[in-house]
């Protein structure tokens, strides 16, 4: 684990903040998809809050991030307001993406946040494209990718890493290893379970991290994302982490234990991380609750910000498919 | 072949206008563009040192460099996806894919990103992506280089699918589709690659929205596009010399189909005969009559025929592949029908 030598209280306490509006978020919309306020597919990012927490952190404003149908949690922390979010969950037309796009399609320009991409590996090709962009236009900025362990077997993912290391683009792909694509375990689906091997293949420098740990996940992720501002080409790092809930509300999880998923949950990235910092005395009881306290209120806020939403008129279904005649928006270069 | 537009008023008699060939027409139009744009740039397997599989970028790397004429690897998938992120955040990108069996190794890119990311973002994100693809058949290339899928492209909901067949449009159609704000596919029939014809006039640009009336006629409406054009502009002066009056009418953009400039030639002429090298089945041609007949059918005095390639993966021997294409002849014949069955 890495050290608290240097922490401060209040970094402290905003990366447990951050752990705690996710974990929160998330359990609302869990409540919500029972009671059919949210619908179609949900996949929780529960379990693997460290990991988004502390990578989200190595980035700034500037940088850009492609991310997964898993990503509520990189939104939040990225910046896009949880009220957003949440209404576009219901579908409503104050969400952040005007409620086309779901849970899975979250959108955000002032963040920079490009999805919410739900073919597994078809967001890399995007990273590495807005990376060559970055770099044709003399642009210091650098590409956040995030993708499963499930991406490592699609063709995308070798191309990608091919094309990233030979054009020496400023890509940081952040691979977030949960064990299981879908519900198929990784030694089922990999020769190679090692998956920073297989972007170390490429000439990509490439790490793996306890995901459970969120210094490390932020030490790594800064050093990496250091490496890529400073002219290093791509990185790499693998995010060893497990995702406590089902992959979707679909899932009956006939697939793994419960022994197994017990034995995670003893390494929750948010009680590992409480633990460390009460006995450090980093955090007393008045600020957990005072944490907590900031994300439920959040997530109440967010929840009644969605129900007052409202429906897009059926009239504009045709919008969007093209760009309006006035010319779409173009993110700024 | 002097091809007339007289929906549009020509600048100068295409006989006074200078001549080129499709191959260099493309060629100037991504000179232009490059010369005019620095965001503009080429990318695709063989666009460099190679020159082009097709020859259509040769010379270009020399003046513009690796950095805007850049040879992918045999990537597809990666290469269409980056051409969508580049678009994405502030450049005008040209991929090139080498032919349209191979563009399937990028359809997920195209079909699911490109097409999909201004609407699931809620009109956040616009992709300025062109797209070029060779395509077509009649090279003894066989079944997997072959293949005419433009009118496939043409199903998908958020790309616009251009299909030039003359050699004004094959250079004219790029500077439209580099201005349009989303996804643009551009396919080139490679059989066109030699063809001469009248270069584009900067005077009078091309649009990327409507059918053309190639050649006037009065007795039977030809809709075709891309590499059928020239033999359906044969096809109607055979019929000429039998005394019957074709009209042609260049599709030029499968997508989206001007209906308007279609149903205008049905109605002038009632007899209709749609040539198309994709396959039969669900393909551009069945679209085309279905348009006719949902806001049309009374105009029409026949039954309308179909001229499209065999349902067979194209072969590789020459006397089979010609069996299976659309040609000259074959569209005659369906002319003859639909003319011969009075109504």
């Amino acid at each position: 684990m890495s050290g608290l030598d240097t922490l401060t209280r209040e970094h402290a306490h905003e990366l447990l903040g951050d752990m705690l509006r996710i974990r929160r978020m998330e359990e609302k919309c869990a409540e919500l998809y029972q009671a059919t306020k949210i619908r179609g597919f949900l996949h929780l990012y529960i379990g693997e809050e460290a990991v988004a927490v502390g990578a989200m952190r190595a980035l700034r404003p500037e940088d850009a991030v492609v991310a997964t149908y898993r990503e509520h949690g990189h939104a939040l922390v990225r910046g896009v307001p949880a009220e957003k979010i949440m209404a576009e969950m219901y579908g409503k037309q104050e969400g952040c993406s005007r409620g086309r796009g779901g849970s899975m399609h979250l959108y955000d320009a002032d963040t920079r946040f490009y999805g919410g991409n739900a073919i597994v590996g078809g967001g890399i090709p995007l990273a590495v494209g807005m990376a060559l962009a970055d770099k044709m236009q003399g642009r210091n900025r650098v590409t956040a990718c995030f993708f499963g362990d499930g991406a490592v077997a699609e063709g995308e993912f070798h191309e990608s890493m091919n094309l990233a290391a030979l054009w020496h683009l400023p890509v940081l792909f952040c691979c977030e290893n949960n064990l299981y694509g879908m519900g198929t375990a990784i030694e089922r689906a990999q020769s190679e379970t090692r998956l920073a091997l297989k972007a170390a293949s490429y000439r990509v420098p490439a790490w793996d991290v306890d995901g459970m740990d969120v210094l490390a996940t932020e030490e790594t992720t800064r050093r990496a994302a250091e490496a890529v501002r400073a002219g290093g080409g791509p990185h790499f790092v693998e995010f060893r982490t497990y995702r406590f809930r089902a992959h979707s509300m679909f899932d009956p999880e006939l697939y793994r234990s419960k022994e197994e998923v017990a034995t995670w949950k003893e390494r929750d990235p948010i009680e590992l991380f409480r633990e460390r910092l009460r006995d450090a005395g980093l955090l007393t009881d008045e600020e957990d609750q005072a944490l907590e306290a900031a994300a439920a209120e959040e997530v109440e806020r967010a929840e009644a910000f969605a129900e007052a939403g409202t429906w897009e008129p059926v009239e504009e279904l045709e919008r969007f498919v093209y760009s309006d005649p006035v010319p779409a928006r173009e993110v700024a270069s | 072949m002097t091809v007339a537009t007289p929906n549009r008023p020509p600048a100068a008699a295409a006989s006074e206008r200078r001549t080129t060939t499709y191959r260099e027409a493309v060629r100037e139009a991504i000179r232009a563009a490059m010369r005019a744009d620095e965001r503009v740039f080429l990318m695709g397997e063989d666009v460099g040192r190679y020159g082009g599989c097709y020859a259509v970028s040769m010379g270009l790397l020399e003046e513009f460099g690796e950095e805007r004429i850049r040879d992918t690897p045999l990537s597809e998938s990666a290469f269409v996806g980056a051409g969508i992120g580049a678009a994405m955040v502030g450049m005008r990108p040209i991929v090139e894919i080498m032919t349209v069996n191979f563009s399937l190794l990028a359809l997920d890119q195209i079909l699911n990103t490109a097409a999909t990311v201004l609407h699931m973002s809620g009109g956040l994100f616009n992709v300025p992506l062109v797209i070029r693809i060779a395509t077509g058949g009649g090279r003894q290339l066989a079944a997997q280089h072959s293949h005419s899928l433009e009118g496939w492209y043409a199903h998908i909901p958020g790309i616009k699918v251009l299909a030039p067949g003359s050699v004004e449009d094959a250079g004219g159609m790029l500077a439209p589709a580099l201005a349009d704000p989303d996804p643009v596919l551009i396919f080139e029939n490679a059989l066109l690659y030699n063809h001469d014809g009248p270069a584009p006039d900067p005077e009078h640009p091309v649009d990327i929205a409507s059918a053309v009336v190639r050649r006037p006629g009065s007795d039977v409406s030809l809709f075709t596009y891309g590499g059928s054009l020239h033999k359906t502009l044969e096809a109607a002066e055979t019929l000429e010399q039998e005394g019957i009056s074709a009209e042609v009418v260049d599709l030029r953009v499968l997508r989206p189909l001007d209906s308007e400039t279609l149903l205008s030639s049905v109605a002038r002429t009632h007899r209709l005969v749609v040539v198309d090298e994709g396959w039969k089945s669900g393909g551009i041609a069945a679209e085309v009559l279905a348009r006719v007949v949902e806001h049309g059918l009374y105009d029409l005095d026949a039954a309308p025929e179909r001229v499209c390639s065999a349902e067979v993966p194209l072969p590789y021997a020459k006397h089979m592949e010609e069996a299976a294409l659309p040609s000259a002849e074959k569209i005659v014949a369906a002319a003859r029908k639909v003319v011969g069955a009075r109504g």
